[in-house]
């Protein structure tokens, strides 16, 4: 009897914990394995506590792994993962393809309107949030004030190219090695093209027209090209068409460059003492304009979606208020430190003292975002949503291949004139076969 | 002779693995075969549909295919010529009897093992940077104007960097070749007063064609592949997209469809390079 006994209890102790195990939900996150995620995943201890009925699954990529193996999943409807780590290049095309769920129920206290604008607009789709920024990032000018004051110039806050090119050349000392502009010169949508798009928009050049006619062959894309190859011959370090985000990045940080134009997530690392040789001499600016209403600055967010083939929707919910809202924040300054919260998604973290503290970059990181506009990104109007990129899908692709067209440019392998020609007539190719033109 | 039960036997026995390379090659072949007459965009499937030539008719048009061609054969030739030559040459050094010379081999054949990301990345930042790389302060301690090897010769960067990474294969087989030239014939030659060339050019070399043949067919395989060398030093940059990264841009691009259509034509044309080199010098295999 008691044998019997003992064996019923079991068996209900076996069902109970089955069942409770059939009612948790267990969310598959699919990120990308940059610090302030790997960071995200450490302490979700935080939610899990919680939240006790949801268990977490992490799927951890580097940056273009984690876009195909993403971009698979969600066209095939496999439904492998419940919470996406994508950026505003993939939130536009796939809402607009109806594959995200729209997020407007993050919770009463998720306060929405406490995103920055941009960033939000850049993660919207016809005016519904499909994914919730976890950081933000645009560009801006980093300087030199000690090459800045030798040379006896002093860099406004939002300069000009003109003034840009000129303090450049004045800087620039080829014989200690000291290079007047450190910019972005090797091949790829997201390297090369990122930079020169965003610049582009300042010299009010467009990818397409309305009628996503490719717009290569107009003066403004001439006058960019020409402007940036030219500054890069006179100011630029040697083998500028090779040099991507790091190189520069590393040029920078060993003293090289008198001004730098790219992400404002450089911001820190440029003013921290262990990685830079020169952290206590570096100025920011915002990225420059040519007056005509623009700012060669980008906008990214690297923010966190659901695919509408999850099955666990509500809890993947859940997640990302948790992830994307401000008691994340607060938990990351109360064991990180403010210098480590993830930046550039939230008005309330700007207008922190403590945080501004921390970060001395923190309003121009702001005046940077709140500049860009991936609903207008240019001065003539345009058919797509992005600043520096295209939201379309076949933008990875022509981006790259214009960008080699460019960087052969800059190397000198080939005219301005040669390969606008050549960024025209391959764009057109590839616009007419996806049958935008007709 | 054997039965029809051990033939029936060894059908069988054989079957699974016939199975799974049928699953593992042909399914893979015929899917790609099907996608490349299909619009089939990743990102737009609503498209699916029946699309004949066309995306053999964008690809083949392309004008980075042909460049793309240009570079891929200039690359595989360029690397066949320098490590064969350079192969033969170390090989013959490295049969000499010094002191240290397994340490001496061991060296030379180190950057076989390194991964083609990695020396791409050692090459770029350590040797080749035109800022603070070896080159850069070996030209400038010598007076001599500085090369900046990405920009200006970026093809050649790339093929001095593959040409190292294959070097140590070559030299690893032909080096076993030398090894086995048979005693008594380089007795002979001595005996005859054969001077160090002519010994090279009627007994070394004939002896090494064979090896010099599976070296040239071997690397051609991997060469006309190389992507990684590309990818990480200019990204394709200043000219030198090859045919693999051609179709890789497609696949960028979500387009399974014009990817298949690259990756086929890509396949067709190694084919045809494949061919041509077992017939000009597959005949030494079959001596």
């Amino acid at each position: 009897m008691k044998t019997a006994k003992t064996l019923l209890a079991l068996a209900g102790a076996l069902a109970c914990s089955v069942a409770s195990a059939w009612a948790a939900d267990t969310l598959t996150i699919a990120t990308v394995n940059n610090g302030d995620m790997v960071r995200m995943q450490k302490l979700t201890d935080d939610f899990t506590k919680a939240n006790p009925d949801v268990t977490l699954n992490w799927v951890t990529l580097e940056e273009n792994a984690l876009r195909e193996k993403v971009t698979t999943d969600i066209a095939t409807k496999a439904g492998q993962f419940d919470v996406l780590t994508i950026g505003t290049y993939e939130v536009p095309i796939w809402a607009k393809k109806g594959w995200l769920v729209s997020l407007d129920k993050l919770g009463a206290d998720y306060d929405v309107d406490d995103l920055l604008t941009p960033i939000r607009a850049g993660l919207s789709y016809e005016d519904k949030l499909y994914a919730a920024p976890f950081y933000g990032e645009s560009s801006m000018v980093m300087y030199r004030k000690d090459l800045f004051a030798k040379a006896g110039l002093t860099m406004p806050e939002s300069p000009t190219w003109d003034f840009v090119a000129d303090a450049a050349r004045k800087i620039a000392d080829k014989a200690t090695g000291t290079y007047g502009i450190c910019l972005r010169g090797k091949a790829g949508w997201g390297e090369n093209m990122a930079f020169i798009t965003a610049m582009s928009n300042s010299f009010g050049a467009r990818w397409f027209d309305e009628k996503w006619h490719p717009q290569f062959d107009q003066p403004e894309w001439k006058n960019t090209l020409s402007f940036y190859v030219k500054l890069l011959k006179d100011a630029g370090p040697p083998g500028a068409s090779s040099n991507g985000f790091n190189e520069n990045l590393t040029l920078f940080n060993s003293g090289k460059c008198g001004m730098w134009i790219d992400a404002t997530v450089a911001a820190s690392f440029v003013s921290d003492p262990k990685q830079s040789k020169v952290s206590d001499q570096v100025g920011f600016a915002l990225a420059p304009n040519n007056g005509l209403g623009k700012n060669a600055n980008w906008l990214w967010a690297w923010s966190l979606a659901i695919p509408k083939s999850s099955k666990h929707i509500e809890a993947a919910e859940k997640f990302i208020a948790w992830a994307t809202g401000k008691h994340y924040i607060d938990l990351v300054a109360s064991k990180e430190g403010w210098a480590n919260v993830p930046p550039g998604t939230r008005k309330s973290l700007y207008a922190n003292p403590e945080y501004q503290k921390a970060a001395p970059f923190a309003k121009l990181t702001l005046d940077s975002i709140m500049s860009a506009d991936p609903t207008h990104p240019t001065v003539k109007p345009v058919p797509y949503v992005g600043v520096q990129f295209v939201a379309i899908p076949e933008f990875q692709g022509i981006g790259t291949t214009v960008g080699q067209q460019f960087s052969a440019a800059l190397a000198g392998s080939t005219t301005v004139d040669a390969a606008l020609a050549s960024a025209q007539n391959s764009t057109t190719r590839t616009m007419t076969k996806a049958g935008y033109i007709k | 002779m054997a039965t029809q039960q051990t033939r029936l036997l060894a059908r069988a026995a054989v079957a699974p693995s016939v199975l799974m390379l049928f699953i593992w090659m042909i399914v893979p072949l015929v899917m790609t075969i099907w996608f490349s007459f299909h619009r089939y965009d990743l990102q737009n499937l609503d498209t699916y549909d029946w699309s004949g030539w066309e995306n053999y008719y964008y690809f083949l048009t392309d004008p980075a295919f042909i460049q793309a061609l240009i570079v891929t054969l200039t690359l595989v030739a360029s690397v066949l010529v320098i490590t064969v030559v350079g192969g033969v040459l170390l090989a013959l050094l490295m049969d000499q009897p010094f002191f240290g010379q397994g340490i001496v081999r061991l060296m030379v054949l180190a950057p076989f093992f390194v991964m083609p990301t990695v020396s791409a990345l050692v090459w770029k930042n350590l040797f080749m940077n035109p800022d603070s790389g070896l080159f850069t302060w070996i030209s400038q301690s010598l007076h001599l104007p500085v090369v900046i090897w990405f920009t200006n010769y970026p093809l050649l960067s790339i093929i001095l960097i593959v040409a190292w990474q294959w070097l140590p294969f070559a030299t690893l087989i032909l080096l076993t070749a030398i090894q086995s030239l048979d005693e008594e014939q380089k007795e002979a030659a001595q005996l005859d007063g054969a001077k160090p060339l002519s010994y090279f050019f009627y007994i070394v070399l004939p002896h090494l064609s064979r090896a010099i043949t599976v070296v040239v067919l071997i690397e051609t395989i991997f060469l006309l592949n190389t992507f990684a060398e590309i990818k990480v030093t200019t990204n394709g940059g200043p000219s030198t997209s090859n045919l693999p990264y051609l179709v890789y841009l497609t696949q960028q691009a979500s387009d399974i469809g014009g990817a298949s259509a690259g990756a086929l034509i890509a396949v067709v044309l190694a084919n045809i390079v494949a061919m041509f080199l077992v017939r000009l010098i597959g005949k030494n295999l079959e001596a």
